[in-house]
């Protein structure tokens, strides 16, 4: 195929759709480790040189979010440079005229004072404050700038949602393995009255979407009094009805003899369980346990509605509040955002074989 | 092997009982919670069906309803035709395969959350690099997230055309959600197809080559209907899924989320403010089974659409 007009094709949509696909993580690391002066100067694109203006009023260093020139002075609206939105005393509105004095220097050198009408669009939270020509800087240097990340990590306790998702997952995890485990055998190797029946009645119950069970799962929680604790985030997932399948499937196809052999050598049912089964059954259950990972640290909306707390808060509740609090400080938003989805993309790196093998294993029956 | 007639049970007991008490039991619950005005402290009213018919009248659900339908049909074709495109063309490489493949990866793996936050600022008007790169080829910047009219109406307005509201379509703001959705979905779902393209036997391409078919028509005659499982899987999947979005429009719309003037508001979303805002459980509840009702007719036209499907 290669060096052949058709392979050209292909590769050229190939890198373009793959641009597709990634540039919005670049982009989200380049917006990170930039100023947020810069990013409001509209300097957003992929550039290395991190150009910036800002005015030096009383030795502190303010960001100019728009100027206008009058004359010798010229009006800008500021914020201070670390990214805070200064709010105007009285809250300038939208579209109000202002009436500006200033001094206007003459051809002559003489100085005169004149006085001007501006009307300022879209102020509101900005405070516009006149300053000499001479005090804008114009500069640029090299980024990147790193400092996004620890006043993102500190801004709102990171620390504390990764340590709540995290313990989540895990908490998470072990039941899955263990309950699905259990019913799984029970499942594969044993007759029981009711199997066949039960069996199906979990299949079926594993196609009803999440919008349905959701309310009634937060009246029945609410009514233990159970909402708001670790328990709600916890317990109603460390059954899983999809990992009990693959489990079964898994423990299907290990031969009759090993039983049997087990059997002979005085093993019980949970000894041949926990001695031969899970042994051999080691691919699938890091394939279900990478599945629980992945699903515990991006699940959103049930933790969104089972806790109301601060301190149970997990990443992904935590990360939307911070974006809702913060939504005009870009690259705190765009830092926040790489730290979070780092642990999972460093997971898919390391297990990539493993995710992309049993995903495509999925579609085939 | 020892016999214990209870045993089997013991082994089941632990799963069984999360799911009966978190699954089997709310869904059954959810059913009759429809019926009464409930409360979170309990019943209130026997209302009959009166949540079911407010929803006729419903404008906002209305709304919700038609929003969502132009958000799966959109979304669905597009994901699927995407994904087997990709699947095609990878299947067609060696040099580079797995280095694209990951790529394509790489959005499935990551949180909607942290996904919908980056592509906001994506569509952002001032700031953002859709409409940095728009006004860096010459084009006019877009309102993308704050578009709340019709894309129909807007591609239309170009050449002087002005559209009737009911031909608008879906709101532009609607259509940026739909390009993030498709997005971060596209690349499992090509995993998914070149796993099924690689299930089909090498021989009919051989064989259809000896007889000098085309590469269009080995792709209509052969992969097409060769692949036809994996497309009923991904379609049913994609539905099923499709239907649920939720965080998207929680994230990057709004405030209040669902606008510019509800034109973003999905049934799910729709769900969650009724229910959790509004604290009108029953309603929320209600929709709720509308939506699985819906969820569960498609399913079983496309089961009827499995007639089609060739296995090998």
């Amino acid at each position: 195929m290669k060096n052949t007009p058709f392979g050209i094709v292909i590769y050229t949509l190939l890198i373009v759709m793959g641009m597709v696909m990634v540039i919005p993580f670049l982009w989200m690391i380049n917006t990170a480790l930039k100023d947020q002066v810069e990013i409001n100067d509209g300097n957003i694109g992929f550039n290395w040189k991190n150009k910036f203006t800002y005015i030096k009023k009383d030795g502190e260093k303010m960001g100019i979010n728009r100027a206008l020139e009058l004359g010798d002075s010229v009006l800008v609206s500021t914020y201070t440079i670390d990214g805070e939105l200064i709010t105007h005393p009285e809250n300038i509105n939208k579209k109000m005229a202002y009436q500006i004095d200033y001094n206007y220097r003459n051809d002559d050198g003489t100085i005169e004072k004149r006085s001007k009408e501006v009307v300022l669009s879209d102020t509101a939270k900005l405070e516009y404050i006149i300053v000499n020509k001479d005090d804008i800087i114009k500069g640029s240097y090299i980024r990147p700038v790193f400092s996004n990340f620890a006043r993102a990590w500190n801004k709102v306790p990171f620390a504390l949602y990764f340590k709540n998702t995290i313990f989540v997952a895990l908490m998470v995890l072990i039941g899955v393995l263990f309950t699905s485990s259990l019913a799984a055998y029970a499942f594969a190797r044993m007759n029981f009255y009711g199997k066949d029946f039960l069996f199906y009645l979990l299949i079926s119950m594993m196609m009803v979407p999440q919008p349905i069970y959701l309310i009634p799962s937060y009246i029945v929680l609410s009514n233990l009094g159970l909402v708001d604790t670790y328990f709600a985030l916890i317990v109603p997932w460390i059954a899983n009805i999809f990992t009990i399948f693959l489990f079964r499937q898994q423990f299907k196809t290990i031969p009759q003899e090993l039983f049997d052999a087990a059997s002979i050598d005085g093993c019980s049912m949970f000894g041949t369980l926990w001695r031969i089964v899970l042994p051999l059954s080691k691919p699938i259950i890091a394939t279900a346990s990478i599945f629980s990972v992945i699903g515990s640290w991006n699940s959103f909306m049930w933790p969104l509605i089972m806790t109301d707390s601060k301190h149970l808060r997990v990443l992904q509740v935590g990360l939307s509040y911070f974006s809702q609090d913060s939504g005009t400080e870009t690259a705190l938003l765009m830092a926040a955002s790489t730290f979070s989805i780092l642990p999972l993309v460093f997971l898919f790196f390391l297990a990539q074989k493993q995710i992309i093998a049993s995903t495509a294993k999925s579609g085939l029956k | 092997m020892k016999k214990n007639k209870l045993s089997p049970y013991l082994y089941i007991l632990p799963a069984m009982i999360i799911i009966v008490a978190f699954r089997f039991i709310p869904i059954l619950l959810s059913f009759v919670i429809s019926f009464f005005d409930w409360k979170l402290t309990g019943v209130e009213d026997f209302v009959g069906f009166a949540n079911y018919t407010k929803l006729f009248t419903d404008a906002e659900f209305i709304q919700s309803m038609t929003n969502t339908i132009w958000f799966v049909v959109m979304v669905v074709p597009a994901t699927v035709l995407i994904s087997l495109l990709f699947a095609v063309l990878l299947n067609n490489i060696k040099w580079l395969r797995g280095f694209f493949r990951t790529a394509y990866f790489l959005p499935y793996v990551t949180s909607m959350v942290a996904v919908s936050i980056v592509w906001k600022i994506i569509f952002q008007q001032r700031s953002g690099l859709l409409n940095f790169f728009l006004e860096g080829i010459g084009l006019e910047p877009l309102r993308w997230l704050q578009e709340d009219q019709g894309i129909f109406s807007l591609l239309f307005n170009n050449f002087g055309i002005t559209l009737p509201d009911w031909m608008g379509g879906p709101s532009l703001a609607l259509f940026s959600i739909m390009i993030v959705t498709v997005w971060k979905s596209v690349g499992y779902n090509t995993i998914i197809y070149l796993a099924g393209l690689q299930n089909i036997a090498k021989e009919y391409y051989e064989a259809s080559s000896i007889d000098g078919a085309s590469k269009p028509r080995q792709f209509f005659g052969i992969t097409l209907p060769l692949v036809s499982p994996t497309t009923y899987y991904v379609l049913m999947m994609t539905t099923i899924v499709t239907f649920q979005a939720f965080s998207q429009i929680y994230l990057m719309t709004g405030t209040p989320a669902g606008g510019p003037n509800g034109t973003t508001s999905l049934i799910v979303y729709y769900i969650f403010e009724a229910g959790f805002i509004d604290l009108n459980f029953s309603y929320a509840n209600a929709i709720a089974l509308v939506l699985f009702v819906v969820i569960l007719l498609l399913t079983l036209i496309q089961k009827r659409l499995e007639k089609h499907v060739t296995y090998e």
